[in-house]
């Protein structure tokens, strides 16, 4: 049994922002893993509920135009690892939200619901950050579109504000074109857990396959939002594909990395793993790429 | 035969389907909710409850405080009650307490019309409390000045018992001597049983019926008369299937308050659900104990002189109490004997959780100690870890003086080469010498011991009744529960066995009512199918008896010259079959000139014990600088005797060794140091290994008969569990080099390890 106050079902985006603006304490519901683990522990009991669950226009994978990915808000963890826009361009987000929690999990969980939870450890986060993801946010006034590092403000806190809802996920065509991406996920066991720290790196190299034209590396769990490692990033750009250049990458992220101590790691602990994923993370991303070492 | 035949469950479509009826489906739709208010501190005492906010809230029906339950204690452990009053349990524990020992104890109940409306009064209730300081490790209570628990039990110790052999000091003078010596450490871990516990109680005429998830009914109507002060027989405790138990069960654990809460409000139906929060943390967990222990040997691998010290964490209250550490501590001059042996076990009060039975009783931290430091002592002195095993332990024949346990067959050898052929042992030992890369891979080995039920510590006895239907089939009923393991399918082949009738011809009475079930303490030591097994041989031979009599009235063929066979009486000197025990039985019924009802029921006390051994071997890669260990492959090989049922004992293997996965390398309870809250108390910060962390798990057998058990069986619950960690970290040891002295195992440990042996720069080098 849970506390709640009253839940409001959306038939729209229209109608879900008009209930957002009536009711401003209430909690968006969409796949609702994140939201009635906190119901259950108390910490929103008498809360009230807009549930978005049923718009399915806010579901799938789909193309722009000018070679945007857009995926809507409420699609699920499941179905992004099986869509096929996803295996063709950016084949890792698929593989990183796979490593949410167990199958029923990734059947019920959004990837809008994802970011919106405002964690470090989101399985979808490092990688959306490592490919320079926008987020459409929708409200009475209209639609903005914000890059995902606005996005983010500190833990626990997103970029929505009264009356709005997020609705979309968008990655535009020179993030993705002529990028492979590898993510890895360490955690404690192999299924059912939430990252100690997360990885993703994506990779573009020269058409030749020697040089490194470009590298983006993402984490989580290495500060209080998911965060991107520049100095890292802007010491093997335009650098020779080789163990060495992987290396110096690797030691490099402890320069940006501020990962804390507490009773789930300590903080040696997490850059000593942060280094080991960088390099393994970039590794494999250069082999995806064609790249040899 | 009936027996040593996989039979499918019988309980296997109920619950597949959903029809097998649990505690919560059984409870009636109009119960009132009870929830525990617990202590939000580790150390202190209750000033004062202020329940005024909290009876407002719509839907409380009451609030019971610490202050207003009796102030009697009482103990919990699951085990037979002991007349003797020096060795009774330790009754240290009210039904509410205003002593907080731990953080987390119980203070106050609410009773509600639901459940939202109860957690909301919980949130409402002030409670003031006067703060002491706390202890949450072994050591650190030990010392002069730590807050004491309990009175009467000084610096802590709840029992030290000591064991010695020869004399240690004189002989480790002896020149040349090499010693070994390591401390091993085992983490507090919870069964994590599916089901939660849960019960419900309610009044009729005058008496309290209690509905429970638990392992040992006719314990807990003892142990409800005791906390409440009734008359026991005031007490019915009736247990429906029940989602595992793993030893948790097997105490006492909410019935006497959720029986005194009926008692509050006339009766009326009250339900007590603990949420797995509370299950982690107000059950029972396993015992932590942290194992010294000193080899002193010659060159040649002999074994002179050994000394152990084991200090286990009791927690809060005593429950089992030190049987845990003692138990452990019996082993050590059995597995591998030496003539000078010096052991101390203390048992010792911390301001945490309470510890009492889990699946093994002590023996996965023993043999964790125990066979990491034989593979520390192959590894400082060369020798090959299974050669030396051969050589040094248990030697066949050997009797124990205590249990007059005998080691009848070469089972060490028996089981540790089935593994060694299934697992490649010999030539991956081999393979995984001088690797130098930063993936290694290492094969180890453990053994284990372990006996069967509880004699001569505790009282054996298991009662039997058996009633033959109009169609010749039979009701059987036992005491001894079935918990998940498939014991009432292993009753049914032995009661079929015995009485010469099919398999689908037996009905086993799966739940036990102490109003209706004949008595019995439970399951719990492994012992089921051993203490059961003779209580149905003989009330099946009872029966027997009484049914060839009649047969013997009805065809006046001599009773020596008659037999039941696939459920007919059948003359044995020609083989004829004479009728079906259906037309002898429908004919005992409404027969006008010799009716009867054919029944038998019978006690057996049982005054034997058995040795269960086997092995575990394991597989391991370990990827050092992401700090992991994957296990790759792993076989437990076990002599339980003869197999009643295979297909279920290699099922009851496999969870055992998936436990010992866990126990090796992601199960631990964790505490906050500067407050003694519990940390991780859910099963997403808890880390039972999942689906995906287990390679197929290997369960082999040798089947060496018992020569006390009527069926030639003996104990396979709790051993499966019992050598897996060690095996694992013998394993590592042999991929690193590195030994581990803590479990689990976590890359956490490893990153300290690894660190310290400087295996990282050895390999960036």
């Amino acid at each position: 049994m849970y506390d709640f106050k009253a839940l409001y079902e959306a038939r729209s985006v229209a109608h879900a922002a008009e209930l957002l603006t009536e009711h401003p304490q209430a909690v968006i519901l969409a796949g609702g893993s994140d939201v009635l683990i906190k119901m259950r522990e108390g910490k929103l009991a008498g809360v009230e509920l807009v549930s978005i669950y049923g718009l399915d226009e806010l579901r799938g994978v789909s193309m722009e135009e000018d070679g945007t990915l857009r995926i809507g808000s409420l699609t699920s963890f499941s179905h992004i690892t099986k869509d096929p826009l996803i295996q063709k361009y950016i084949n890792v987000l698929g593989e990183a939200v796979d490593m949410v929690g167990g199958p029923q999990i990734r059947n019920i969980g959004t990837i809008g619901g994802n970011t919106c939870n405002g964690v470090t450890s989101a399985d979808s986060a490092s990688t959306l950050f490592a490919w320079d993801a926008k987020i459409e946010i929708t409200g009475l006034e209209g639609v903005r579109v914000i890059p995902i590092q606005d996005f983010y403000i500190k833990a626990g806190k997103v970029d929505i504000r009264a009356g709005e809802l997020q609705t979309a996920i968008l990655i535009p065509r020179e993030s993705y074109e002529g990028y492979k991406g590898n993510y890895i996920k360490y955690a404690m066991r192999n299924a059912m857990d939430i990252a100690t720290t997360g990885c993703s790196v994506n990779v573009k190299l020269s058409e030749n396959k020697s040089t490194i034209i470009d590298a983006r590396i993402a984490y989580g769990v290495a500060g209080p939002i998911p965060m991107r490692v520049p100095t890292a990033e802007a010491a093997v750009k335009n650098q020779p594909v080789s163990k060495e250049t992987v290396k110096l990458f690797a030691d490099a992220v402890l320069a940006d990395i501020n990962p804390r101590t507490s009773w789930r790691a300590t903080k040696e602990f997490r850059q000593h793993i942060a280094v080991v994923l960088a390099d393994r993370a970039m590794t494999e991303a250069i082999r995806l790429s064609g790249g040899e070492l | 035969m009936v027996v040593g035949k996989s039979y499918k469950r019988i309980d296997a479509y109920d619950k597949v389907t959903g029809r097998a009826k649990y505690t919560d489906d059984l409870c009636g739709k109009d119960a009132l909710f009870a929830r525990i208010l617990h202590s939000t501190i580790a150390n202190g005492v209750v000033k004062s409850i202020d329940t005024g906010e909290a009876e407002k809230i719509p839907g409380v029906v009451k609030i019971v405080t610490c202050f207003d339950v009796p102030k009697h204690c009482f103990p919990t452990a699951g085990h037979p009650w002991c007349r003797d009053q020096e060795h009774q349990d330790v009754a240290d524990r009210m039904l509410l307490t205003d002593r907080v020992r731990y953080y987390g104890d119980d203070v106050a109940a609410v009773i509600a019309e639901d459940e939202v409306s109860a957690v909301r009064a919980l949130r409402a209730i002030k409670v003031e409390y006067e703060e002491r300081p706390f202890v949450l490790d072994v050591m650190e209570a030990m010392k002069e000045g730590a807050d004491q628990l309990h009175e009467d039990y000084p610096n802590n110790i709840l029992k030290h018992t000591m064991l010695r052999r020869g004399d240690y000091e004189n002989a480790i003078k002896e020149p040349g001597l090499i010693k070994v010596e390591g401390w091993y450490d085992t983490p507090m871990v919870q069964h994590c049983h599916i089901e939660n516990f849960i019960c419900y109680a309610y009044m009729e005429t005058d008496r309290i019926h209690v509905v429970s998830s638990t392992q040992i009914p006719h314990i807990v109507r003892r142990v409800v008369g005791q906390a409440l002060g009734c008359h026991w027989g005031k007490i019915r405790v009736v247990k429906p299937y029940i989602g595992g138990g793993f030893g948790n069960k097997q105490d006492a654990l909410y019935e006497p308050l959720c029986a005194f809460l009926t008692t509050q409000v006339g009766g009326r139906l009250v339900k007590l659900d603990v949420p797995r929060e509370e299950t982690f943390v107000n059950n029972r967990v396993r015992h932590s104990i942290r194992s010294h222990i000193i080899t002193h040997l010659r060159p040649d691998g002999t074994i002179v002189a050994r000394k152990l010290e084991a200090y286990s964490d009791q927690g809060a209250y005593a429950s089992h109490g030190h049987s845990i550490a003692a138990k452990g501590m019996g082993c050590f001059p059995q597995l591998y004997p030496c003539p000078n042996v010096e052991a101390d076990s203390y048992t010792i009060f911390t301001n945490k959780p309470v510890s009492g039975a889990m699946r093994g009783y002590g023996i996965p931290q023993a043999m964790f100690a125990v066979e990491s430091h034989t593979d520390d002592i192959c590894s400082r002195m060369g020798f090959d870890p299974v050669q030396f095993r051969r050589e040094h332990l248990m030697p066949v024949g050997y009797v124990d003086g205590f249990s007059k346990n005998e080691n009848y067959y070469d089972s060490f050898n028996q089981c540790m080469d089935k593994a060694i052929k299934y697992i490649d042992y010999d030539r991956k030992r081999k393979e995984y010498q001088n690797q130098t890369g930063p993936v290694r891979r290492g094969i180890g080995m453990s053994v284990f011991w372990y006996n069967t039920a509880v004699w001569p510590i505790s009282l054996e006895t298991s009662s039997c009744r058996m009633v033959m239907n109009q169609d010749g089939s039979v009701q059987v009923q036992l005491g001894e529960t079935e918990i998940g393991q498939g014991a009432d399918t292993v009753y049914a082949q032995m009661t079929a066995e015995v009485l010469g009738i099919p398999f689908e011809m037996v009905h086993v009475m799966t739940n036990q009512d102490t109003d209706i079930t004949p008595f019995g303490t439970g399951a719990y030591a492994s012992r089921q199918t051993y203490t059961a097994g003779f209580s149905i041989h003989q009330t099946g031979t009872l029966l027997k008896e009484r049914v060839l009599k009649y047969a013997h009235d009805l065809t006046r063929m001599p009773v020596a010259n008659l037999d039941i066979c696939e459920g007919n009486i059948v003359r044995t000197s020609d083989g004829r079959v004479l009728m079906s025990l259906g037309e002898l039985a429908e004919t005992a019924l409404y027969s006008l000139e010799n009716s009867q009802h054919l029944t038998a029921e019978s006690t057996a006390q049982i005054k034997t014990n058995a040795y269960s051994f086997g092995c575990s071997f394991a597989e391991v890669e370990v990827d050092i600088p992401m700090c992991k260990v994957k296990l790759l492959n792993i076989v437990n090989v076990h002599d339980c005797g003869n197999l009643i049922n295979p297909a279920l004992a290699e099922a009851q293997v496999h969870g055992g060794m998936s436990m010992g996965i866990g126990f090796a390398l992601s199960e631990q309870l964790l505490f906050d140091e500067k407050t003694g809250r519990p940390l991780n108390n859910n099963l997403l910060d808890y880390k039972l290994s999942t689906f995906m962390d287990h390679p197929h798990l290997e369960a082999q057998f040798v089947e060496n008969p018992e020569p006390t058990s009527p069926f030639g069986t003996k104990a396979l619950g709790e051993p499966p569990v019992c050598p897996v960690a060690p095996a694992i970290r013998n394993a590592v040891l042999n991929a690193t080099g590195v030994p581990m002295y803590r479990i689990p195992m976590t890359p956490h440990q490893l990153f300290e390890r690894f660190s310290e042996e400087h295996l990282f720069e050895e390999v960036d080098g």
